[in-house]
């Protein structure tokens, strides 16, 4: 199938600002999926509120599009009654770490089936431009007009110390390894994490005088770097992106069909 | 036989007995009191049967959850009092507007905020109707014994499943906490409402959200056949979002319409000596037990007195209360909060004038004495 | 050799942000007169498919 077979086109073009990185996110996770074979039926994707969470609007599965941050409470739901069911989140980064960050650290401990792909933008786009969990120290935001005073979370930290079994980092300049990862992350079995940095040139870019779209991208090429490699021992400021961890842990649905085993026995 | 199906039960357990009897297969929850033993049964009780019982990480999860598992098809409930009740609101309302048919149990305690815990209030019926934002009908009921508790348990998973709607079914700590006799139906005696599924076939348009010309709109599990959108936004037929006025006003009515369109199928009470009553109560829950205990006490001693017991709190069933009450000379709404009920049942009847209340807003249980001691005020027989 | 591919391009998709043209290796692709993506070189094209996963609008397919 070609990549337009998974959307639903009437609804394009998209709601989404020239050059935000959203767009790039479901073009690659469509080109994943595509390579997996997987059937339409049998994909649920539920999204929250936020730019990021109309994603689920523009494809052809079972959609879910819910309240904001509690995408993953109303996903853990539908997939403890479905195991069979693929479920993908896609959330933002204020939705997955703000309003929803008990949910997602709720459901990396639970190590439940699903894979949570947060586009990461650092900024409230919808809304225009307030400061999230992820604009870190200094940034400017609607409301920081005098710099930020909240630090960052640093999500494959957080998804780690959870206890997500898969957890990623890509960007939208880096697509090829994009496909990759969010192939291994689908098909992980247990909860999986994929941060994308993501740019949002209309708030994020214009607020912090980055610039555009290509000068956000061109700022994730040169500020991020491969796990291990050697410049991040010269410069640690540099981000780190690929698989930080990809392991078995017993997952939650699997589990509870041996508690059901175990209860049937009487 | 017979023995077997004979319990000595809390109101808890007896709503858990009434929702596997409706057929629930999923549960998600969070441990609160007065509600707890629910979550807790269900626990042991729904993988015996295959079904789902989750603890979430908070009370707004636990709603959350049960629509997600609604929406492939299963029977969904969760419970809770108070505080939590609050927090569930949002996700309520998503229920209203995704139309996704679940239970959600409230043991009413004590509030605001965190309250009286352990004791007994009826605080919640004014935010199970408008708990959550914006214009929308809401169905909610409640029972006054563990016999009715298991029997409106039942029906609510029947109005949820026939109109599409998330029913709040109001106990409160002494329903709850309470230990009586129950006795359980045997399969098929009381009639179940099973989900309607689309017949529409694979590869031809399916509307998930046009109704019927009976007004139901069948549905179509998620991981089958049709794939479409649910959203919490305004929507179309097929569940995209739209700000269209034209659609926005028309899915408005069908929302509320379908609920308020069906007062009478959906009023539950009991009536109790109304026929000649010169005074009528009208109480519901734990409460409508002290009113009732009043009533046959006054009885033999001769008094006109007659109880009208709801079960159906919403939508308010005003039409059938004005008619019921016509010829008392005065009504006494007997609850445990302001004088929630009450306001509604000044609303419908014909002079609000004779309408009184009887209410007990301290965490004790209202009982027979002091009914009777605000009904010699109101009698003028002095305090 | 690959097989070399061509360009389609959506234009009613399209909103002219300009990651295609600024990161083609080959600098093959422009933006119009409109603001919309348009292969100028077509000859310099390698047919590496970054501008189809890069593009945030799915505006450009290579077939």
């Amino acid at each position: 199938m070609a990549v337009r077979d998974y959307l639903r086109e009437r609804f394009m073009p998209h709601i989404w600002c020239p050059g935000c990185g959203n767009g790039i996110v479901m073009n690659n996770l469509i080109r994943a999926i595509e390579e997996l074979g997987w059937n339409k039926n049998d994909i649920v994707m539920v999204t929250g509120i936020g730019c990021s969470a109309r994603i689920s609007g523009y494809l052809d599965f079972h959609t879910l599009h819910t309240i904001h941050g509690r995408a993953l409470a109303f996903a853990t739901g539908l997939k403890l009654a479905r195991p069979e069911l693929n479920v993908i989140v896609p959330m933002g980064d204020g939705d997955a770490t703000a309003i929803g960050g008990n949910h997602l650290i709720h459901a990396a401990r639970r190590n439940i089936d699903i894979a949570a792909i947060i586009m990461n933008n650092q900024i409230y786009g919808m809304t225009g431009g307030q400061y999230s969990p992820l604009s870190g120290y200094g940034a400017k935001a609607t409301t920081a007009p005098y710099g930020n005073i909240d630090q960052a979370f640093d999500i494959v930290e957080l998804a780690k110390a959870s206890g997500a079994t898969f957890v990623a980092r890509t960007t939208t300049y880096h697509v090829k390894s994009m496909i990759e990862i969010f192939e291994k992350a689908l098909t992980h079995k247990g909860f999986s994490v994929v941060e994308v940095l993501t740019q949002c040139p209309t708030y994020y870019g214009r607020k912090n005088k980055i610039g555009d779209a290509v000068d956000l991208m061109n700022y994730f090429k040169d500020r991020t770097v491969p796990i291990g490699s050697k410049k991040k021992e010269q410069d640690p400021s540099l981000i780190e992106r690929g698989v930080f961890v990809d392991e078995q842990k017993p997952e939650y649905c699997s589990e509870y069909a041996k508690v059901i085993e175990r209860a049937s026995k009487g | 036989m017979v023995e077997k199906n004979i319990r000595f039960v809390q109101g808890n357990e007896a709503c858990v007995e009434g929702a596997l009897y409706a057929g629930l297969n999923f549960f998600a929850g969070y441990p609160i009191t007065p509600s707890t033993e629910i979550a807790e049964l269900l626990s042991l009780r729904l993988p015996q049967k295959g079904g789902k019982f989750i603890q979430m990480e908070d009370e707004i999860a636990s709603m959350c959850a049960i629509v997600g598992a609604s929406l492939t098809g299963l029977k969904a409930m969760t419970a809770t009092s108070g505080p939590g009740f609050s927090l569930k609101q949002e996700a309520i309302g998503y229920a209203v507007m995704a139309e996704i048919p679940c239970v959600i149990v409230n043991v009413q305690r004590g509030g605001p905020s965190t309250g009286l815990p352990t004791k007994v209030s009826q605080g919640d019926i004014m935010q199970a109707r408008w708990g959550t934002h914006g214009d929308h009908a809401i169905v909610a009921l409640t029972a006054s014994n563990h016999q009715d508790v298991f029997k409106i348990t039942v029906e609510a998973f029947n109005i949820a499943e026939t109109f599409r709607t998330p029913v709040i079914l109001l106990f409160d700590e002494v329903v709850g906490h309470m230990r009586e006799k129950l006795v359980i139906p045997e399969p098929g005696e009381i009639p179940l409402v099973e989900r309607l599924r689309t017949s529409v076939p694979e590869g031809t348009d399916y509307h998930p959200y046009l109704p019927r010309e009976d007004g139901r709109l069948p549905m179509s599990d998620f991981g089958g056949v049709h794939r479409y959108n649910v959203t919490g936004l305004m929507h179309d037929m097929w569940g995209f979002p739209t700000d269209n006025p034209k659609v926005a006003y028309g899915l408005m009515r069908h929302l509320i319409d379908k609920i308020e369109g069906h007062v009478q199928d959906m009023t539950h009470a009991k009536e109790f000596f109304l026929d000649d009553a010169e005074c009528i109560f009208i109480s519901y829950g734990s409460a409508a037990r002290s009113a009732l205990h009043v009533v046959e006490n006054r009885r033999a001693r001769g008094e006109r007195l007659g109880l009208l017991e709801l079960q159906t709190l919403w939508p308010f069933p005003a039409d059938y209360v004005r008619e019921r009450c016509e010829h008392a000379k005065y009504i006494i709404v007997v609850e445990m909060n302001m004088g929630q009920v009450l306001q509604e049942v000044r609303k419908a009847v014909d002079d609000p004038e004779k309408v009184f209340l009887a209410n007990s807003i301290d965490g004790t249980f209202i009982t027979p004495t002091k009914i009777r001691n605000i009904l010699r005020v109101i009698q003028g027989k002095g305090v | 050799m690959k097989k070399k591919k061509e360009h389609r391009i959506n234009r009613e998709w399209c909103k002219g942000c300009g990651i295609c043209v600024e990161f083609c290796p080959k600098e093959v692709l422009v933006l119009d007169e409109e603001g919309k993506v348009k292969v100028e070189h077509p000859d310099e094209c390698i047919s590496c498919g970054l501008c189809e996963m890069r593009c945030p609008d799915i505006a450009i397919e290579l077939v």
